[in-house]
């Protein structure tokens, strides 16, 4: 109940913020600089979350994280560019806004393929090792 | 048949390419050997004579006088063998001689080498007969027949060639067979020395002719027999003592003659040749090629008769040699050492000849020559051959009886060789008496005559000699046993303590009838088998088969007749039947006219025309004839012939202890003679040692300097790698190892990064990036921290 009362607040008191004040939309409107820190803690997120875990699993969806932070950057390039294409072209600059997302669409569909290809592996080496802990895979050494 | 005198010499060639390749090979038997070798031979002769018939009776009368030259006459096969010419242009203007450096191959059909290839085919298929017997039993058959047709094929290049390289060519080429044949039993020590020895002797003369082929080219720019003789023309005549280009070009000539022709100094080799089988003696050293140097003399007479000078040296040698020659061969025991020394004789007669030109004489010696002393020496071989290889003339005696054709044959070449009228010697002889006698070349002519005359004296004497310890008196063969060879074999048998009759040749040797093992000497027929039983040889004296006696009988005729074809004027009463000369006369440069015919105004040109001369020298002919001095000349040398017939059977038959008495009395003469006058001696102490001196010398300079060089250049590479292999292994490989050892050192403390733990290369790889963002970026960052902050 709390936890649907405090959703419905959270998802209500911005409506109502902007009922009361509109000029408030334009001050919490989110620009590029919002999405790029998004973007660089779930990249983060994802390191961290690379580097720390042990079980293969949690390092794959890591890497998804990673994945989708740098989607997120490229979405939101997109968009500002869509957003300041006149100003932009004004400058000389040559503006393509739909580069982001073509390219985004291909880094999901490849990391769906390295996902499939990851996880054949992790089950392969599960059947070898019976464990999918990383620090007991390693045989790459001296 | 003039168009196919190219396969006079190639047919030979044929013949030795099929049974030298083929011969090992096939194990070809000996009548297929002989039938080849013998058939090419025969080809040849055809040939010849079909040539022969054409030039002189077919060919244009008009050219009679020119050569038939195969290069130039329209001869289809011929070509250019050394092309000169373009190659020689960077010479410059000195290029001019040199431009025309056109070596053609081709053959020169005239009189001369006519006759010389009649000589040779003739005779040397007589001997290929002959051979077919003697050889019979040979391990190297069919080497022997090769290198023969060998060296037909090079004696015919010779007397056929057309120009000097093409008759050097066959000079060098017939010294090699005379090389390879000398040395044929090359087992035999002797053998191998005799080869080794005529091929050195050889080539010293052979040294003399180079130089002087390069100075006829340098002089003429061109070695065409045809055009030197016309370009020799335009040049004076070298009087006597005069010694200018004609006279040492004629010296280099004549340095090569001595050599081939064995004369005084270069003779030795000749005797020491008669260690080859005795048909090679007949062919190569008795009838051809050993008469080379009389025919090359005869052929380049344009040039030798421009040196007065040279004249007379030539005539002096072939002077001294025939009368060395024929002392040495009064008392020599060996057969056929005998005739060695009879050859150098008879050649020292056809170069004094030459020398006081009569070239036609010294050629038509040349050609009846070849036919009796062939004869002589095939005989030779055939009472060789009968007496089961004995040699020595000692051991002989007696052999009339049991070697009838055989004796009968070496009859007539003893008659003709002596000089009795009939024969072919006696012609030829004569008229190279009788030219010296009266040559006009140089004067004092008669000295040699005198000479020349005696030494057929002694010629009439050792040849009796040799009849009457051959043929005649008694049966020594049966008291004394065998020598040469058989001696060692003796010896042998004696230092093992057999008996005489068990001694057995080691070695057939030049007795291709013997086989190693086989006894040797004459023993009676009495003897039985011995208690090993085997038969001791009982034999007689044998008469050779019919393949040796029919060439014995063909030369015996030929000794007889061939000297029917040059009779001189003054025995057919001023008829001119001296065809021989007629012949020849063509080929003959015009120089040395009598003065009448000068006075008649027929030399104002320098040289007259050929044919003008051929009909102005008959004519003289004529009037020569009716010298009386001529009969006398005759009849003395009839008178000495038989003189020396005479004193030889006195000597030799009538009283056999005569030679005994007189060796004594005469002992000085007689060691002389019998050492040879000290000649090879001579060579040998102060020639041959002399030079093996000089040779230890130039060894000790070699030892020491560079010998010394080369051992120092060894001991300074030898201390430099010392120095750099120091360098090497302190330096270089220390820094190497150093390399390696740092690096493994070092590995020692890198691998431990490599835990295998892949968060650590991952940790490490995104602390990386962090640091280059970092770095890059900062600036970036920097301004933006400032915008924030400054705001």
């Amino acid at each position: 109940m709390i936890g649907i009362i405090t959703g419905a607040l959270a998802y209500l008191a911005p409506v109502l913020l902007l009922q009361a004040e509109p000029s408030f939309a334009k001050r919490f409107e989110p620009t590029l600089i919002n999405f790029l820190m998004l973007s660089f803690l779930l990249f983060v997120v994802g390191v961290a979350g690379v580097l720390s875990r042990r079980n293969i699993i949690i390092i794959f969806m890591s890497i998804e994280l990673i994945l989708n932070a740098v989607n997120l950057n490229l979405i939101a390039f997109s968009r500002y560019l869509e957003i300041n294409k006149e100003a932009l072209t004004a400058k000389g600059l040559v503006v393509n806004p739909l580069a982001g997302p073509v390219f985004t669409i291909f880094i999901i569909v490849v990391a769906a393929a390295e996902a499939a290809v990851g996880l054949g592996i992790v089950i392969a080496m599960f059947r070898n090792r019976e464990t999918v802990a990383i620090d007991e895979i390693d045989l790459l050494k001296w | 048949m003039l168009k196919l005198v190219w396969l006079i010499p190639v047919l030979p060639l044929l013949g030795f390419l099929f049974n030298f390749l083929l011969g090992r090979g096939l194990q070809l038997s000996e009548r297929t050997v002989s039938i080849v070798a013998c058939g090419v031979i025969l080809g040849s002769m055809l040939l010849t004579f079909g040539a022969f018939y054409e030039y002189h009776w077919s060919f244009n009368p008009a050219n009679e006088d020119n050569p038939y030259i195969t290069s130039r006459d329209g001869f289809p096969n011929s070509f250019t063998w050394l092309p000169g010419g373009p190659a020689h242009t960077s010479l410059g203007k000195d290029a001019g001689k040199l431009a025309n450096f056109n070596i053609e191959w081709s053959y020169q059909i005239d009189q001369l080498s006519l006759v010389m290839m009649f000589v040779v085919t003739f005779v040397g298929f007589w001997i290929h007969v002959f051979a077919t017997g003697y050889m019979h039993g040979d391990k190297g058959y069919y080497r022997f027949f090769a290198y023969l047709n060998l060296f037909m094929f090079m004696m015919l290049l010779l007397v056929m060639g057309s120009n000097f390289m093409i008759m050097f060519i066959g000079w060098e080429g017939v010294g090699l067979c005379s090389y390879l044949l000398i040395g044929y039993y090359f087992t035999r020590q002797e053998a191998a020395d005799a080869s080794k020895k005529a091929f050195v002797v050889n080539r010293i003369g052979d040294f003399g002719m180079v130089l002087a082929i390069c100075g006829v080219f340098a002089t003429f720019g061109t070695l065409q027999f045809h055009d030197v003789a016309t370009a020799a023309a335009a040049y004076q005549t070298e009087h006597l003592w005069q010694f200018g280009l004609m006279s040492w070009l004629a010296l280099g000539l004549f340095i090569g003659a001595t050599g081939k022709s064995a004369q005084i100094p270069l003779y030795i080799w000749l005797p020491d040749a008669m260690a080859g089988p005795t048909p090679v003696s007949a062919l190569i050293h008795a009838a051809t090629m050993v008469t080379a140097g009389v025919f090359m003399v005869t052929r380049t007479n344009f040039i030798f008769q421009r040196s007065v000078t040279m004249m007379m040296i030539v005539a002096l040698v072939g002077c001294l040699t025939a009368f060395v020659a024929a002392t040495i061969g009064i008392t020599q025991t060996d057969i056929k050492k005998v005739l060695a020394y009879s050859t150098v004789s008879q050649l020292g007669y056809m170069f004094m000849g030459a020398g006081v030109g009569a070239f036609i004489g010294a050629i038509f010696h040349v050609f009846t020559h070849a036919f009796f002393k062939a004869l002589l020496f095939l005989g030779s071989g055939s009472v060789i051959h009968g007496m089961h290889h004995e040699q020595e003339m000692p051991r002989m005696g007696g052999l009339q009886k049991y070697l009838p054709t055989t004796y009968k044959t070496m009859l007539m070449g003893w008659l003709a060789i002596c000089g009795i009228i009939p024969f072919a010697g006696f012609f030829s002889k004569d008229e190279i008496l009788w030219k010296t006698f009266s040559t006009s070349v140089f004067g004092g002519s008669k000295i040699l005559w005198v000479v020349g005359f005696i030494t057929a004296g002694i010629t009439a004497f050792y040849m009796t000699r040799l009849m009457a310890l051959t043929f005649w008196g008694e049966e020594r063969f049966r008291k004394i046993h065998a020598g040469g060879e058989a001696d060692e074999a003796y010896a042998s048998a004696h230092d093992k303590g057999l008996a005489d009759h068990d001694a057995a040749v080691a070695d057939p040797g030049d007795r291709p009838m013997h086989q190693p093992g086989e006894h040797v000497g004459a023993h009676d027929k009495s003897d039985s088998l011995d208690a090993h039983g085997v038969s001791h040889a009982h034999f007689e004296p044998h008469e050779s088969p019919r393949s040796m006696t029919l060439p014995l009988l063909v030369l015996a005729v030929g000794s007889v007749v061939v000297g029917w074809v040059g009779i001189p004027h003054a025995l057919t009463g001023g008829a001119n039947l001296n065809f021989f000369e007629r012949w020849l006369e063509p080929v003959i440069a015009k120089v040395h006219e009598p003065p009448r015919l000068e006075a008649l105004g027929h030399s104002s040109a320098g040289v007259t025309s050929a044919t003008a001369a051929t009909a102005e020298s008959a004519h003289a002919g004529a009037h020569e004839a009716t010298d009386p001095m001529e009969y006398v000349l005759i009849l003395l040398s009839l008178a000495i012939a038989v003189g020396g017939i005479l004193l030889g059977r006195l000597f030799y038959l009538k009283r056999p202890d005569l030679p005994r008495v007189w060796a004594q009395k005469l002992r000085p003469l007689y060691t002389l003679s019998f050492n040879k006058w000290y000649w090879d001696w001579l060579l040998d102490v102060k020639g041959v040692q002399a030079g093996k001196a000089v040779n230890d010398a130039l060894w000790k300079v070699d030892a020491a300097v560079v010998d010394g060089g080369v051992n120092g250049a060894g001991w300074l590479t030898r201390f430099w790698a010392k120095v750099t292999g120091w360098w090497d292994k302190w330096v270089i490989d220390l820094a190497v190892n150093a390399t390696g050892f740092v690096t493994k050192v070092g590995s020692y403390v890198l691998r431990t990064l490599q835990t295998g733990f892949w968060q650590n290369y991952a940790l490490l790889f995104a602390l990386g990036l962090f640091v280059i963002l970092v770095y890059y970026v900062y600036p970036a960052i920097s301004t933006t921290i400032k915008g924030f902050t400054g705001r």
